[in-house]
């Protein structure tokens, strides 16, 4: 027989008191794992988020959270808009040509280089136009490059499980044509070939009357896109109360009578929305190159827009919110695993006047104080580690059991043998000192036992 | 191999008086040798065995095992000391109810520096009987059992000395001499002393050797009551 074994026979005689401090850690670190765990998956999700394949967002004036909430997690309302010809200014002089020819309409100066074009060398612009609804989930009006172009994740392409992306125009479909991300076409129930109609300004808000065929089906990419219905951004511009009107020089308000959509006679009409008819929510521009901050503080200066850095306002959500939130919690489950080592102490403490004379019998065998010492401690440790471990197996057990919901809604996959924070290592050596902590007492007790009075 | 000189202890009473409990200027036991002492209760029986065990110390005096002075060592020298050459049975048999009896023997040999084969606990309980026992708890066990393991278990790390207080005291008659005739049989094949302690007749006359602690040990005769300054 040696200390340890002697510890452990002694837990095991007291199997009922063993027992429940042993529940006791065990609730507590399963606790602190699925804080760990939670804060894991929200970490990973806001990381697989914020590499969203461009740069930078620019849009109208205002605040740069509510931009990038509403363009990268489709939360919140839109910020004012701004007209489609300043999303052309991003493009070089043959693709601002070519954008004209494509659309038509009022467009000074057609062929000349846009006014931000040369920091987009080897970069590229992608409009979007949002306020709509699908059901309860975003509408983003979008040009094809949005899924050609884009890459999510670890600079990962975007794929399809169905279908294809839409395209400019279609001849089944004209310019009428939607996919939508994974969770939409799971809990809408949708499939190629399905029609989908935007609500107007809200969900749940007045349908228009086109709808759009839906060509394709997303993989599920762990990004807000799982919950987005894209539409081709012509078709949007088609809807009723998409055009944007004349306004008053003074007041800037409204010119009634003035956002008519062109006429079209058939659902597959080549008719296009004027670009002095446009405008755009949100434009993603990507760089090559250290050109970022250089067009991030000319826009800046304008009266009317603003450029984001999407990554710099989730890093800085991250930073201020959800690491308070996390070292928070964290802070009240430990709470809960140092009230579990006080039972420890206590549990351990008042076994000790039970076992006087077993100790005083161990020391007339020839246990020194240090041995009889040791096997409290040993005692202790084997409590916090053991309950530790049931905890562990228990808060990482509930991962794998939610993957089902936590897979579709964040995308991020948990395995039950998954770190999923650089904290949870500290656990095991926690636990080992706690152990060590409570069973101090208990162990002075037994050291101070005096084996003449006991026996 | 074992010899006491002018061994002196004394307690403190709760009145504050220093109460002298031992004188005792000569005591020998040889190799081998089996010796009962006799004494009223209270006498200083156990406090002798006490110290000779090392679990408290002597105020002064010299207690010698195998030419080795004892009472020089520190606490955890006289432990290991114990563990390695001395065999303790109790009056109560204290065995510890969480481990079964062979654990219980093998709890012997734990904290010896000598290492003995494993196999030595299942002998010993062999040897007293036990050999179909060997996996019950105290619990499970009758009284004469229990004090049959609890001599095995002071054997179990081959001591030179096993001191034994009032071995029979629990145990029924029929039983008694039966314990006895074990602890005598198994120290002589073992070459172990014996210094058993007892107030009874009837066990003391198994022995050839009986030393009364009335008679070797003086503080007995004139207790000094000194009050403390």
């Amino acid at each position: 027989m040696n200390l340890f074994s002697i510890a452990i026979r002694n837990l095991t005689y007291r199997k009922l008191p063993t027992a429940l401090t042993m529940l006791s850690m065990a609730l507590g670190v399963a606790l602190v794992v699925l804080v760990l765990t939670i804060s894991g998956v929200i970490e990973r999700t806001f990381e697989r988020t914020s590499n969203v394949g461009y740069n930078l967002i620019v849009g109208a004036k205002g605040s740069d959270i509510q931009l990038t909430f509403n363009t990268v997690f489709f939360l919140s309302q839109p910020v004012e808009n701004v007209k489609y010809s300043y999303y052309m200014e991003y493009l070089p002089g043959d693709q601002r040509q070519k954008e004209y020819q494509r659309i038509g309409g009022d467009l000074p100066e057609p062929d000349r280089n846009g006014l931000y074009s040369f920091f987009m060398k080897g970069g590229f612009a992608i409009p979007l136009c949002m306020g709509d609804y699908v059901g309860s989930f975003r509408c983003i009006g979008t040009t094809p490059d949005y899924f050609n172009l884009l890459k999510h994740g670890d600079d990962l392409d975007y794929r399809f499980s169905k279908g294809r992306n839409f395209v400019d125009y279609s001849d089944d479909n004209g310019y009428f044509e939607a996919v939508v991300g994974s969770q939409v076409a799971y809990e809408m129930n949708l499939d190629i070939g399905s029609e989908i109609f935007a609500s107007h300004g809200a969900a749940g808000g007045a349908q228009h009357n086109d709808g759009f065929r839906v060509v394709g089906i997303l993989e599920p990419t762990g990004t807000p896109n799982d919950r987005g219905a894209f539409i081709n951004i012509e078709g949007f511009y088609l809807l009723e109360g998409h055009v944007a009107p004349d306004r008053d020089e003074r007041s800037g308000t409204e010119v009634k009578g003035t956002a008519n959509a062109p006429e079209r006679d058939t659902r597959l009409s080549k008719t296009r929305l004027p670009i002095d008819r446009r405008e755009v929510t949100a434009i993603l521009v990507k760089l090559e190159g250290p050109r970022g901050i250089g067009l991030q503080q000319s826009v800046n200066k304008t009266a009317f827009a603003q450029a984001v850095s999407p990554i710099s306002v989730i890093s800085g959500l991250l930073v201020f919110f959800v690491s308070p939130i996390k070292w928070a919690l964290l802070a009240i489950t430990s709470l809960v695993c140092l009230v579990s080592a006080i039972s420890i102490l206590v549990g351990i403490y008042n076994s000790m006047s039970e076992r006087k004379r077993d100790i005083a019998v161990m020391r007339a065998l020839g246990a020194s104080r240090d041995h009889i010492t040791s096997i409290i401690l040993v005692e202790s440790v084997l409590i916090a580690v053991g309950g530790g471990a049931i905890g562990w197996i228990a808060g990482h057990a509930v991962g794998p059991l939610s993957n089902t919901w936590t897979e579709r809604a964040t995308g991020v996959r948990i395995n039950f043998f998954s770190i999923n924070s650089v904290q949870e290592p500290f656990i095991v050596p926690g636990l080992i000192v706690i152990g060590i902590l409570a069973g101090i007492i208990p162990a002075l007790s037994a050291y101070r036992t005096s084996v003449a009075k006991s026996l | 191999m074992l010899e006491i000189r002018d061994l002196l202890k004394s307690y403190t009473e709760p009145s504050g008086n220093r109460l002298l409990i031992l004188d005792i200027p000569q005591l020998n036991i040889a190799q081998g040798e089996q010796v009962v002492l006799r004494g009223e209760s209270g006498g200083g029986k156990t406090t002798l065995l006490h110290i000779i065990s090392g679990i408290v110390t002597a105020d002064s005096g010299s207690i010698r095992l195998d030419g080795t002075e004892l009472t020089a060592f520190s606490e955890s020298r006289r432990d290991r000391i114990r563990a390695d050459k001395m065999g303790y049975v109790f009056q109560s048999f204290n065995l510890l109810p969480a481990f079964t009896a062979l654990e219980n023997v093998r709890l012997g040999m734990t904290f010896a520096r000598k290492k003995l084969s494993a196999e030595r606990g299942k002998e010993l309980l062999s040897k007293v009987g036990l050999a179909d026992r060997m996996h019950y708890r105290p619990s499970q066990l009758s009284v004469g059992q229990q004090q049959r393991v609890a001599v095995a278990r002071a054997l179990a790390n081959k001591p030179r000395l096993l001191l034994a207080d009032e071995p029979t005291a629990n145990v029924d008659p029929a039983n008694q001499k039966r314990i006895i005739d074990l602890i005598k049989e198994v120290c002589r094949d073992e070459l172990v002393a014996i210094l058993l302690v007892t107030h009874s007749d009837e066990i003391a006359g198994q022995f050839e050797r009986v030393e009364r602690l009335e008679q070797i040990n003086r503080a007995f005769a004139d207790r000094i009551v000194t009050p403390d300054p």
